[in-house]
């Protein structure tokens, strides 16, 4: 076998037939600026926990719209409540809300 | 569906081609990978068919390969185009084919962009005087070169030596047709069938004798995709679109793969290669790969060219066992003899991929 230096990356597909929308909606129902989110990134761009942690609301919220709660809910726990995230949110979302509701939806210490 | 209606839709996926005074432009990197494409085009559409190409030697590249790997802004290509609008104007000429198909996509974006904002149509003709002192008019009609073997495919036909069918079967080969993406994704009313039924390779499959397959990712990129594979971190995202494709593709047994773009015969043609190192699996027969070809090799082989003269040695996939299904006969011991049969050295044999 040949060392190109790369290798076929594995896919990525995410099949959203199979993924449980259930909390979502409801936290949807809670925290419905979670739709405004255009995923600019200025939250992760922000974030002081994010360089040491991997903290970054802007993939939380993809996470969890593609239903991969476990790694939204892992990355949660790096969050320090600073709200510097709500301070910089160009469409205005209350960031620091959105995580705690997601942790009281998603149930943190069960995942 | 009323028939009315129903042609009523379809007429907006036809596109209207000019049947003759072309400008020809030719791509970038074509000539490195399928050497004998672009020159099969102008034997076609030159000596076979009469026809009036014409094609300046001071043409450059489009600049559109540099803009998709965002190394340039679209200003610059902008003016390098605005160029090669000025020399079209020069030699007489309003209708431009390229033989690329970003070429054609970027000509394509750059005209609704005039249409669009035509102050900056102006800046780029002040910037393209301030540069070369040239002035352009810009195309009545711009083309792809694989729209114009779509329109004469018929004529090829009717001149066709070989057909695209299993000699010793008599069924119609399983060609697998793969369409560049900037040919009428961006822009689809600007490509024949648009972006939803693409059938400028599907007609000349048809016409020539073969059967189109249908397969899930038929509509998926290449995998070349410009910065994709230019950053070399990013290869292993390159390399499995190619793969998911090949997977798709391969319960169906396709015999060959017919393309339109610069770079989507190139890449899976040479990933195949790199698949079967990465991965120990090939898609043709017998530890072969899939055979991948340009329109115009395919054309050549129909009309009776010499494989060696189209350049097919220069195919990573071995192109003998389709040579050998359709009946096209070649000499292996020509195969690496240049003109005048200067000798042009063989290439090492790869460890997993069979080649002749």
């Amino acid at each position: 076998m040949m060392n190109f230096g790369f290798k076929i990356a594995p896919s990525a597909t995410i099949n959203l037939d199979n993924v449980d929308m259930e909390k979502f909606t409801l936290l949807h129902e809670m925290e419905p600026d979670v739709y405004k989110c255009m995923a600019c990134g200025s939250c992760s761009a922000t974030c002081p926990a994010g360089r040491f942690t991997g903290m970054s609301v802007r993939k939380v919220i993809l996470d969890l719209q593609r239903g991969r709660e476990k790694e939204a809910v892992r990355m949660l726990k790096g969050c320090m409540l600073c709200g510097k995230c709500s301070m910089v949110c160009p469409r205005g979302i209350n960031t620091r809300h959105l995580i705690l509701s997601v942790c009281r939806i998603y149930n943190e210490d069960k995942q | 569906m009323i028939y009315q209606g129903k042609q009523k839709i379809w007429s907006e996926y036809q596109k209207e081609i000019p049947d003759d005074h072309w400008f020809y432009v030719r791509s970038c990197i074509r000539q490195n990978f399928f050497p004998g494409a672009e020159v099969m085009f102008m034997k076609i559409c030159r000596d076979l068919l009469g026809k009036d190409i014409y094609e300046a030697a001071h043409h450059t590249t489009c600049g559109g390969i540099a803009y998709h790997c965002d190394t340039i802004p679209q200003e610059t290509v902008m003016t390098i185009v605005a160029r090669q609008f000025a020399l079209m104007t020069e030699a007489g000429y309003e209708n431009y084919v390229a033989s690329c198909i970003t070429s054609f996509g970027n000509y394509i974006e750059i005209l609704e962009t005039w249409n669009e904002f035509p102050e900056v149509e102006a800046k780029v003709r002040e910037m393209l005087w301030k540069a070369c002192r040239r002035e352009f008019n810009k195309p009545k009609y711009v083309a792809h070169a694989s729209d114009l073997v779509y329109k004469f495919r018929n004529d090829i036909a009717a001149r066709a030596k070989f057909r695209l069918v299993n000699r010793k079967t008599g069924e119609p080969l399983k060609v697998v047709e793969h369409i560049g993406c900037h040919y009428s994704k961006m822009f689809p009313s600007k490509g024949v069938g648009g972006a939803e039924y693409p059938y400028v390779l599907c007609g000349m499959i048809e016409s020539w004798g073969g059967n189109v397959i249908d397969y899930p990712e038929r509509r998926h990129c290449c995998g070349y995709g410009f910065r994709q594979y230019h950053v070399k971190a990013n290869r292993g995202y390159s390399i499995a679109n190619t793969h998911k494709k090949f997977e798709s593709m391969e319960p169906y047994h396709p015999d060959m793969i017919i393309t339109n773009c610069p770079g989507c015969p190139y890449f899976l043609d040479r990933w195949q290669y790199a698949i079967s190192e990465l991965e120990g699996k090939t898609y043709g027969e017998n530890g072969y790969g899939i055979p991948v070809f340009t329109y115009e090799e395919v054309a050549g082989l129909v009309l009776g060219y010499d494989p060696w003269d189209l350049g097919l040695q220069l195919h990573q996939v071995a192109v003998e066992p389709l040579l050998d299904k359709i009946g096209i006969p070649y000499d292996p011991d020509e195969k690496y003899r240049g003109i005048n049969h200067k000798d042009l050295l063989k290439p090492e044999i790869p460890g997993v991929l069979r080649c002749c």
